[in-house]
């Protein structure tokens, strides 16, 4: 008697269980552009450190690594996900989408939410001030009105822009890029004097594109508010948005999240706060 | 001699009957209102038809708020016309210079004596890389490149460099269609220059190149109004000017309506501009015939 109670509470203990997970896995069935394959949009090329070697497939690098966590999360293998190109006007244009997700380092805005749907975020990055040396010897400081005086540019399609407008506000005119070599290239030939990045592809900058790029400071992140979360990308009204969200969740919760930007973010200290 | 037959013909119907003539000139006039009619029925319908059958298309309520969405147009409208401004300027600058290097470029190409050899070969050589290579790729190029060398500022500006590339790809365009003008000018009146002691330049200057610039203005108009749209290409070195404002509303609102604001400003200088360069071509056309 005893042991049939016994088994019946396993019995009961493990069917809720693998329904609860059978739930999270089974949430996406249906929801996505081929059935039984979770397709995600990053970038044409996708930057280092989100995905290396512009190889997404292999799981290296940030982006990358999320994707695959996120896919499992939602019931889908590895050899389930199938990658595909997108540029940022692809995400936002109206009609059927190619991708479930798309992961580029999209900052969350509520502008942005009037035409596409974003997952919650999966990591928050702190805005970082890239400069030459030339520049630190003429005197840029990491403060306010120091940064004013310098001449900024910016990737136009990020929120940097508008983070230079309402946190800097700086005098000259602040000049915009296509993308990230586009700005390296005018910083070398000195057309501009310092870039607002990311501070993971602030670093990277400095370090690897760069001969004598310093990162000058990095902004308090709630000076930078919502600007600067990531999220993913999905159509507008996209049923698949709650099970994103919801393995996003697990995901924060258990750490998989902060052990993935662990591993493929360089640490933020070292770089001093601007005040 | 067509033109006598028909001259000829309606005097000998006149005689013939005029009753004829009366009931022809009824037809004609039935036939034109019947024309104008069917015309004005199938405009209405057309625009009727895409009026009624597009919003009906299933994604027509995504497209018209990704495109045609009032409120944002509302917003980022007067920025864009102030971005404008920027291209109205490198546009006047550049103008002016790409006339005269254009022309300079034309010139060398007609050089015909023996020793200036090598001025003829750089221009040719020079307009067949020019026009060879995509306008953007040299704003690139100049943008970045020249300014890499170590040029203080402000001598580094992409303002400047982005300019000089313009100049450097429309005149090769521009020094073509001058060719084409100087060649069409007939070689009997070099000869007869020659003929009252006027020198090689001279006869440039007073006999060929009056007649040879008014002849191609209306080709060169056609290169004005695509410099005006290419002036836009600057943006791509840095300069925040139309298009990259639109671009970067497009991304800030995740919306596609201030490229269409974009369009309409663009349009309102370029329509006027093809009907001035129509009319021009018109009046040269009477006054040739």
């Amino acid at each position: 008697m005893n042991i049939v109670i016994k088994s019946l509470v396993i019995a009961g203990a493990i069917s809720l269980m693998s329904g609860t997970a059978l739930a999270a896995e089974n949430c996406a069935v249906g929801k996505t552009v081929t059935d039984g394959v979770l397709t995600i949009g990053t970038g044409n090329p996708a930057y280092f450190p989100w995905v290396i070697d512009d190889n997404p497939e292999s799981g290296q690098g940030f982006e990358a690594a999320v994707a695959y966590a996120l896919a499992d999360r939602m019931g889908f293998d590895a050899d389930q996900v199938v990658w595909t190109r997108t540029t940022f006007d692809q995400a936002i244009q109206p009609g059927v989408k190619d991708y479930d997700i798309n992961m580029q380092q999209y900052s969350i805005t509520e502008e942005r939410r009037q035409t596409i749907d974003f997952s919650s975020p999966y990591y928050t990055s702190a805005a970082a001030v890239l400069v030459r040396k030339p520049a630190v010897e003429a005197g840029a400081q990491p403060n306010i009105a120091s940064l004013k005086g310098l001449k900024w540019g910016a990737a136009a399609g990020t929120t940097a822009n508008e983070l230079i407008n309402s946190l800097i506000d700086p005098e000259p005119q602040t000049l915009l890029y296509d993308d990230n070599a586009d700005i390296t290239e005018a910083l070398k030939s000195n057309q501009i004097d310092a870039v607002l990045l990311d501070l993971p592809s602030a670093l990277f900058t400095a370090a690897v594109l760069l001969d004598d790029g310093v990162v000058l400071g990095q902004f308090p992140s709630d000076a930078t508010g919502e600007l600067d979360q990531f999220g993913a990308v999905l159509e507008k009204g996209n049923p698949l948005l709650e099970c994103v969200d919801t393995a996003l969740a697990e995901m924060g919760a258990d750490g998989t999240l902060a052990s993935i930007e662990a591993r493929w973010l360089q640490s933020e200290t070292g770089v001093p706060v601007i005040e | 001699m067509s033109k006598d037959m028909q001259t000829g013909t309606p005097a000998a119907s006149e005689k013939v009957a005029g009753f004829s003539k009366q009931a022809r000139q009824q037809r004609e006039i039935r036939l034109r209102r019947r024309s104008t009619l069917i015309a004005t029925v199938s405009t209405i319908s057309v625009f009727l038809a895409i009026y009624i059958l597009v919003p009906m298309a299933p994604g027509w309520e995504k497209v018209q708020h990704s495109f045609f969405n009032w409120e944002i147009f509302e917003k980022t409208f007067p920025t864009l016309l102030n971005a404008f401004l920027l291209d109205i300027a490198i546009f006047a600058w550049s103008a002016p210079l790409i006339a005269i290097w254009g022309l300079a470029l034309a010139l060398a190409r007609d050089a015909r004596s023996p020793a200036l050899f090598p001025l003829r070969l750089f221009a040719t050589v020079y307009n067949d890389i020019f026009r060879g290579v995509p306008v953007i790729l040299t704003i690139y190029l100049i943008g970045f490149g020249i300014p890499g060398l170590g040029l203080p500022r402000p001598w580094n500006s992409p303002y400047i460099w982005g300019s000089v590339a313009l100049v450097l790809s429309y005149s090769a365009y521009v020094a073509e269609v001058y060719r084409a003008g100087i060649e069409s000018i007939h070689e009997s009146q070099r000869a007869a220059a020659k003929s009252l002691g006027l020198s090689h330049w001279d006869t440039m200057r007073f006999i060929i190149l009056p007649q040879a610039v008014r002849r191609v203005l209306p080709a060169n108009m056609n290169n004005l109004i695509s410099l005006q749209k290419d002036v836009a290409l600057l943006s791509f070195i840095g300069p925040v000017e139309l298009l990259r404002q639109a671009g970067v509303f497009k991304s800030f609102y995740a919306n596609f309506t201030p490229y269409l604001g974009a369009a309409l400003i663009f349009l309102a200088v370029t329509i006027p501009a093809t009907r001035f360069a129509d009319s021009l071509m018109a009046r040269q056309d009477k006054e040739r015939r």
